[in-house]
């Protein structure tokens, strides 16, 4: 009864603050459909009913995504958009410059988006100046996850250089552990391999190589030292990891069969779910170097025609970033919120730690996209960055010759 | 009104179906050979600009790769599969006894998916799974099998698993070939004294020219669209070493948003697959002719 109060009353003002007199609809697509993921959208659709809205849900699983982009594109070819879509970083600019993208910065600028979001993450959500998008949390990219007692019982701390990654490493090769539990499909060498670029080049350096893809930066010298460590990595691996999926790798570090991974926050609910404890059981840092790599989620928010419709997505909007379903959904999910007015009391050690990484380095500059999760370059570019990254570390390939090929590979993915 | 019936009724029937192939085939070629002409990223576009597409595709490691690996596949499937087919097919050919049962136990790869063959080979290739690791628990401690997870041998995975699928089918098509030769030339030869591996190369291989014909098509064909096998068995790694034309297609149309490359790559497979079958239709049609 309380609930149901609640609800008139919230949809009332939603009612008296738009204005808008139609029945609030929304066509959600998206590929949130494993347990965690979808409870979290389940959470996003509760809310929208108690506002009076109407969800239309359209999940569309498989492929990474690829799948829900195939059926988007043929949506959008027929005229017939959804109201809301999952996409993010470049992605969106693209489908803006086909034209389909709808203006939502009435909502953006009645609550008052602009200063609640860290200023790069605002960048990805607006298309020449207006809003277009409405972000739902921040995964961090570059996390080292270790096994606490792999590496109590062989004297190691969590390192902070990757020179010390290395000598960790070497020591525990020696002992008998995997030093780096590590998936060989190629998303997962990219992610190891922008950490390894920020930790050796440092925030300026991953900025001008991989989100300007300045040709010089990419054959530089400093990028030649990338793919030399990456080698080594390739040393630090077990013999069996092609085609390993993640959360397998995950396992291994948690059963002290491995005693690293180098993998974002998702790889923290695989911890969480198996009953282990961070500080405790395993141990969440930085991967050595500075900066903070981030991989936004978010929905943009396509060109629709009716009022209802358009009711729908404003307050749909209006929702995403509202820090109630901030909080929660990122519990779910294992993420922080996107906002920096969240309370994190209920969020874990390793969140808390995400949480003010992200506020100091979006103050330094060194709040950075992930070019490997899609958030930095266009597919095209990000994918030619891919190929050779994955064929040099499952190759005998040099690092002069992956460099060489970096930047013919990117000059040819125009 | 009956006699013209009559007369084109045979047009009328197919007229559907050949309108539809009209559209859905040849109208689709074309619309790809025009797009790949194009700039064309997340959404078609159709304003035309050269051969931009096709010099990005061969400029493309990636590219080079999965077009060597095609060949490599091809080649090594088509011998081995026809091989190995025929020599099934001739010793079944000896009137053994359980004829139809062991027939039956080559023949059942073929009534599995592609999907189910690659996972089932993905783990008894495996290195920590599969044969290395149970030779090794024989005691052979420096057995090594890693092909799977090495690039340079990665291919050759692909070609055994897709040997077991084909090669009890092409045993099944020489079998019926076999039997289909004139018994009463054979019982001749035998009265002849000629020795029966004389018999085989000399008089029913020959003879089955078509069977041969009919069964490297069909091989062909699944060499050149093989997709499937290869998202299961290895996913196109280690890295992006076991790549085919297919899945290079499939990369760029739906996760890269390039799709003016995918289109330019499906008119490359579809010129290969042109280079195989012009020359048969070719044969095919000349042999009516004469």
């Amino acid at each position: 009864m309380k609930r149901f109060a609640l609800a008139t009353a919230s949809s009332l003002a939603v009612l008296a603050s738009t204005s808008v007199m139609a029945e609030p609809q929304a066509e959600v697509l998206h590929w949130w459909t494993s347990g965690g993921e979808a409870k979290s959208v389940a959470v996003l659709q509760e809310e929208f009913a108690a506002n009076g809205g109407t969800w239309t849900d359209m999940p569309v699983a498989g492929g990474g995504g690829d799948a829900a982009m195939t059926a988007l594109r043929a949506r959008v070819l027929s005229g017939n958009a959804p109201t809301a879509v999952q996409l993010k970083g470049p992605a969106i600019q693209e489908w803006y410059e086909e034209g389909v993208l709808a203006d939502i910065s009435n909502v953006a600028e009645a609550e008052g988006w602009d200063k609640v979001l860290p200023a790069s993450i605002a960048a990805h959500m607006k298309c020449e100046g207006t809003w277009c998008a409405a972000p739902v949390n921040v995964h961090r990219v570059d996390w080292i996850w270790a096994n606490a007692d792999v590496l109590a019982a062989n004297g190691i701390e969590m390192p902070t250089t990757w020179d010390e990654f290395n000598a960790a490493a070497e020591k525990l090769q020696a002992a008998g552990v995997i030093p780096l539990a590590h998936g060989g499909q190629a998303w997962q060498d990219a992610t190891v391999f922008e950490t390894v670029v920020l930790g050796l080049g440092g925030p300026e350096f991953y900025k001008k190589a991989l989100v300007e893809l300045d040709p010089e930066a990419l054959t530089s010298d400093t990028m030649v030292k990338v793919f030399d460590q990456m080698r080594t990595l390739r040393g630090f691996v077990d013999e069996n990891f092609s085609g390993r999926d993640w959360n397998l790798a995950t396992a291994m570090v948690m059963n002290g069969e491995a005693a690293f991974q180098i993998m974002g926050d998702w790889a923290k609910g695989e911890f969480l779910a198996a009953g282990k404890e961070p500080g405790k059981d395993f141990l969440c840092a930085s991967t050595p170097g500075d900066g903070y790599l981030y991989n936004v989620d978010s929905f943009a928010m396509f060109d629709v025609e009716g009022d209802d419709k358009r009711a729908g997505q404003e307050l749909l909007a209006k929702l995403i970033v509202a820090p109630k379903f901030q909080e929660v959904f990122n519990l779910n999910k294992g993420s922080i919120p996107a906002r920096t007015d969240v309370a994190l009391d209920k969020f874990d050690m390793c969140a808390k730690i995400s949480a003010e990484d992200m506020a100091t380095s979006s103050e330094n500059g060194s709040l950075l996209p992930s070019y490997a999760h899609g958030m930095a370059l266009r597919g095209a570019q990000a994918g030619a960055i891919t190929d050779v990254v994955t064929a040099h570390f499952n190759s005998d390939m040099s690092s002069q010759e992956a460099v060489q090929q970096l930047a013919d590979a990117v000059a040819n993915s125009y | 009104m009956s006699e013209w019936l009559e007369n084109h009724l045979p047009k009328v029937v197919l007229a559907p179906s050949f309108i539809a192939v009209l559209i859905f085939v040849y109208g689709f070629i074309g619309w790809t050979a025009w797009v790949s002409l194009t700039r064309s990223k997340l959404l078609p576009k159709y304003e035309i600009k050269g051969f931009v597409q096709y010099e990005r595709l061969f400029d493309s490691p990636r590219w080079d790769t999965a077009i060597n690996n095609l060949y490599i596949f091809g080649a090594l499937f088509i011998v081995i599969a026809m091989v190995l087919g025929l020599a099934l097919a001739i010793l079944l050919d000896q009137k053994i006894r359980v004829e139809g049962f062991i027939r039956t136990i080559y023949l059942y790869p073929m009534a599995l998916s592609m999907i189910v063959t690659g996972t089932a080979w993905k783990w008894i290739l495996n290195p920590g799974l599969g044969i290395e690791s149970t030779v090794r628990g024989w005691g052979f401690e420096n057995f090594t099998f890693d092909w799977l997870v090495n690039p340079d041998f990665a291919i050759y995975t692909i070609v055994m698993a897709a040997v077991w699928q084909s090669s009890g089918f092409v045993m099944a098509l020489f079998l019926a070939g076999l039997r289909s030769v004139d018994g009463e030339i054979i019982k001749a030869a035998q009265v002849d004294g000629i020795p029966t591996w004389r018999i085989y190369t000399a008089i029913i291989i020959p003879s089955m020219a078509p069977i041969f014909l009919s069964a490297f098509i069909v091989l062909a064909h699944l060499a050149i669209k093989s997709f499937d096998l290869v998202i299961a068995l290895t996913g196109g790694g280690p890295g992006y070493a076991t790549d085919l034309p297919a899945t290079y297609m499939y990369a760029m149309a739906f996760s890269r948003g390039d799709i003016g490359q995918a289109a330019a790559s499906a008119m490359i497979m579809m010129l290969v697959v042109f280079a195989i079958v012009v020359p048969y239709l070719y044969s095919e049609l000349r042999a009516k002719n004469d």
